[in-house]
Parts: structure tokens; C-alpha cells; sequence
């Protein structure tokens, strides 16, 4: 049971990861894929904060009267990550965008039919 | 969205507090959470909410296209420049404490000019980011 | 009682990834993801990064969604019934977790104080940041001057994908005038 208790932050992220990857690998609408990617990228801030964490502690904002603080170092690489990856998200959308213009559509085996039937050539726009 | 009267008033009273807690949350950082790109991301929001409520026209008219791409040029020229600064005063790329007359003085000037360049160009796209979404759809229905 | 909180918080969270993963209606499933980012930011306070959570709430379940709403006026519709059951991904996804969760099993305690993550180099920058940078905030003193160049590195980054949504998606005058098919 105390096995439980200590370790179920990090149980909760692998959840998370494997949820976003099989969302990524078993639906077959672009747009979705993209959510389970973001998904995915956002459990592992868990992985990284959570360990950093000491209950009785607080923020690492050094301050009169406090001794312990949460550990400083992964807050600031989740920071970079998190905009990376919204950065990620909007490129990987204009993508999206485009492919439908092109396409009509953002359904995967729809837009593999297009292309076997049109052969190698490139879509009009 | 234009025609609803509390959304518009709801609006005008908010959209000021909002560009004074991006500014607050700016400079800030250094004593409390927040810094240079959570207060570019709330800047930008504020102008995104006036587009959402008075039109994409409007919020161009008051932030132009060409205005959010400088922005999202400046603010990398800006942390560039302060790193150049401290190699032209005689320390390394990007050391601030020779920016100052005593180290930690040096330390405040470069935390704030690179904070504030991180502020410009998350501000600067993320507002790009939504006229480029937004201004796209408009075009393909005409 | 933190971590009861931490957990509950959790939980909620792998229920919206299963909410996500049936739903086919996509704008549900963005709305999905605007509260999972959420349920995050609120987790991470409780956690006590407070800097990782405003972050986390304002680019996460703030742009974030603003940006899948944008693109899903422009790409509509919802997503089409899968041809197959997806047998072959679930099982691979409960094999890859449960070797994670075994993995796991070697890592040390929620909140132990004698975990090397705290023993390495962050009693130094605790005690020393404050006083070195005069800033009392220790995640603002790292990013922006310990760690200077990987910010330096991040701000590229986000103006690489602003200057990248351009390319892809910017209109050239000459095509406004044609008639769309």
C-alpha cells in the first residue's frame, strides 16, 4: 500500500504518455494526432516535477522565515519545454491546415487513397 | 460578438487589466512567479479577447501585422544585443556582471533587458499565431 | 493530505485522456484538452511550481487552445469511425506501461528529501543564487542568467515557428484575386 501511495505520481504519468501515444498511433484524423502528441509532451512535465517536490516545502522564491524549497532546477527546463511545444503545436496545425486545403480532407487513409489513385504527382496547391 | 452590449462593456473594462498584469507579471519575475514569457502570452491574450469581441479589422487596425512581426524580430535582436554588450565591456557572450558598476547591479540590468526581449517575441507570435489562423479562414470563404 | 490532493488531481486527468481518446466529436475533444491543461496548471501548483504553473495555464490551456480552436474552424468536421479495432495499439500501449511501471519501481519516493535530485548541485543555487544575482525568485536567477544561453536557444525557437506558421500560411497578394475552386 505504501508502495502505492509513493509512486502513483509517476504511475499517473506513464498513463498519460502511453494514453497520448496510443491516441497518436490509433486514430486516424491528423487533428487528433496532434492532441495526443501535445498530450504526450505535457505528462513528461509531470515526470519532471513531480520528484522535485518536498511536502512542507514551497515555492523556490527564497524568503525570510522559509527553509525548504521545491528543487529550482526542473521548473526552469519544463519552462523551455512548454513553450516548445506550443511552438511545435502551432507549426505542426499550419500543417494540418494546409493538408486539408490540398487534400479535402485530414482523415489518414483518405489522404493515402488520394495519393495511390493520383500517383506521385504533386496536389494543385 | 459586435452587436452584444455586455460583452463589449465587459470587454472595455477588462482589456486595461489585463495589459497592466502582463506588465506587472514582466518585471515582476524576479520576486514572484512570472517573467518574460508568461507575460508575453497575457499581453497577448489581451489583444486577442478585443479581436474576439470587436472584429480581426479592429485589432489589426490597433496592432498591425507588420507591428507583431517586429516584435517577434526585436525581442531576439534585444537578447542578441545584450549578450554582445557584455562581450564589448570586456566579459564573455551574454555575462551581465560586467554590464554594471558592481556585479549584482549587473546581474539586475541583465535579467531585465533579457526578460524583456523574451516578453517582446513570445508576445509577438503568439499574437502572429492567431492572425495567421484567423485572417485564413476569412480569406478561403470570399 | 498534499499528496491525497496531487493524486485525486491525477486521476481526473487520465480521465479526460480517456474522455479524448473515444470522443470523435473534435471540438469536444479540444475542450477536453483546454480542461486536462488546466487540471495540469492546478496540479503543478499543488506541486509548488508555481513559475511551471502560470506557464502552464497561460500557454497551455491558454494559446494552446485558442490555436487548435483556429485550426479546427479550418479543418471542421469530426473525425471519421476508425476501420479497425484498435486491439493491436492497446495492447502494445498496456506492455510499453507496464515495463515503464516496473521501471518506475526503482525511483525514489514522493517527496523523499534524500533523493539525488536534491543533493546535487541545488543546495548551491539556493543558497548562492540570491546572493550572487540579487534576485530572490531562484527560477527566474537560473533561466535567465545561469542558464542564460538556453533561453537565448528557446526565444529562437519560438520565433522559428512564428516565422514558420508565416511561410505556410501567409497569402500572397497576386492570389487573393483568383476565384477559389
Amino acid at each position: 500500500m505504501n508502495a502505492i501511495a509513493s509512486h502513483f505520481s509517476y504511475w499517473a504519468t506513464i498513463a498519460l504518455l502511453v494514453g497520448g501515444i496510443f491516441i497518436v498511433v490509433a486514430r486516424g484524423n491528423l487533428f487528433k494526432k496532434l492532441i495526443g502528441l501535445s498530450i504526450a509532451q505535457s505528462s513528461v512535465y509531470l515526470l519532471y516535477i513531480a520528484p522535485g517536490k518536498l511536502i512542507g516545502g514551497t515555492a523556490p522564491i527564497v524568503a525570510e522565515g522559509y527553509a525548504t524549497y521545491a528543487n529550482p532546477l526542473p521548473h526552469v527546463l519544463i519552462l523551455t519545454a512548454i513553450v516548445v511545444g506550443v511552438a511545435t503545436l502551432a507549426l505542426g496545425l499550419a500543417i494540418v491546415v494546409r493538408i486539408r486545403e490540398a487534400y479535402g480532407t485530414v482523415e489518414e487513409d483518405e489522404i493515402l487513397e488520394l495519393d495511390r489513385a493520383e500517383g506521385p504527382e504533386r496536389p494543385r496547391r | 460578438m459586435r452587436s452584444d452590449l455586455v460583452l463589449r462593456v465587459i470587454a472595455k473594462l477588462l482589456i486595461p487589466f489585463l495589459l497592466m498584469f502582463a506588465l506587472y507579471v514582466q518585471f515582476h519575475g524576479d520576486y514572484g512567479p512570472g517573467g518574460g514569457f508568461q507575460a508575453g502570452v497575457i499581453a497577448a491574450a489581451a489583444i486577442v479577447f478585443y479581436a474576439l469581441i470587436y472584429g480581426l479589422a479592429a485589432a489589426r487596425r490597433l496592432l498591425s501585422d507588420r507591428l507583431a512581426e517586429a516584435l517577434l524580430a526585436a525581442g531576439v535582436a534585444l537578447y542578441a544585443a545584450v549578450g554582445l554588450a557584455g562581450l564589448a565591456l570586456g566579459g564573455n557572450y551574454l555575462d551581465y556582471f560586467v554590464l554594471g558598476g558592481d556585479p549584482v547591479s549587473g546581474q539586475h540590468r541583465g535579467i531585465f533587458w533579457v526578460e524583456a526581449g523574451v516578453g517582446l517575441t513570445v508576445a509577438g507570435a503568439m499574437l502572429k499565431l492567431f492572425y495567421l489562423f484567423a485572417a485564413r479562414g476569412r480569406e478561403v470563404e470570399r | 493530505m498534499e499528496a491525497l490532493i496531487v493524486n485525486v488531481l491525477l486521476a481526473a486527468m487520465v480521465l479526460a485522456i480517456v474522455g479524448i481518446a473515444g470522443q470523435r466529436n473534435l471540438f469536444a475533444a479540444v475542450v477536453l484538452a483546454s480542461a486536462y491543461s488546466f487540471l495540469m496548471a492546478t496540479v503543478l501548483v499543488a506541486l509548488d511550481a508555481v513559475d511551471v504553473a502560470m506557464t502552464e495555464a497561460a500557454v497551455g490551456a491558454g494559446v494552446s487552445t485558442v490555436l487548435l480552436l483556429g485550426a479546427l474552424h479550418l479543418v471542421g468536421g469530426a473525425e471519421a469511425k476508425p476501420l479497425h479495432r484498435p486491439w493491436l495499439p492497446l495492447a502494445l500501449a498496456a506492455g510499453v506501461g507496464t515495463v515503464l511501471v516496473y521501471g518506475t519501481l526503482g525511483l525514489p519516493a514522493f517527496s523523499d528529501p534524500e533523493a539525488p535530485i536534491h543533493t546535487h548541485v541545488v543546495p548551491r543555487y539556493l543558497e548562492e543564487g540570491p546572493r550572487e544575482t540579487g534576485v530572490p525568485n531562484v527560477v527566474t536567477a537560473v533561466l535567465a542568467s545561469y542558464r542564460g544561453y538556453d533561453t537565448l536557444g528557446e526565444t529562437i525557437v519560438v520565433f522559428t515557428a512564428g516565422a514558420g506558421v508565416v511561410a505556410l500560411l501567409r497569402r500572397r497578394r497576386r492570389e487573393e484575386k483568383e476565384p477559389r475552386r
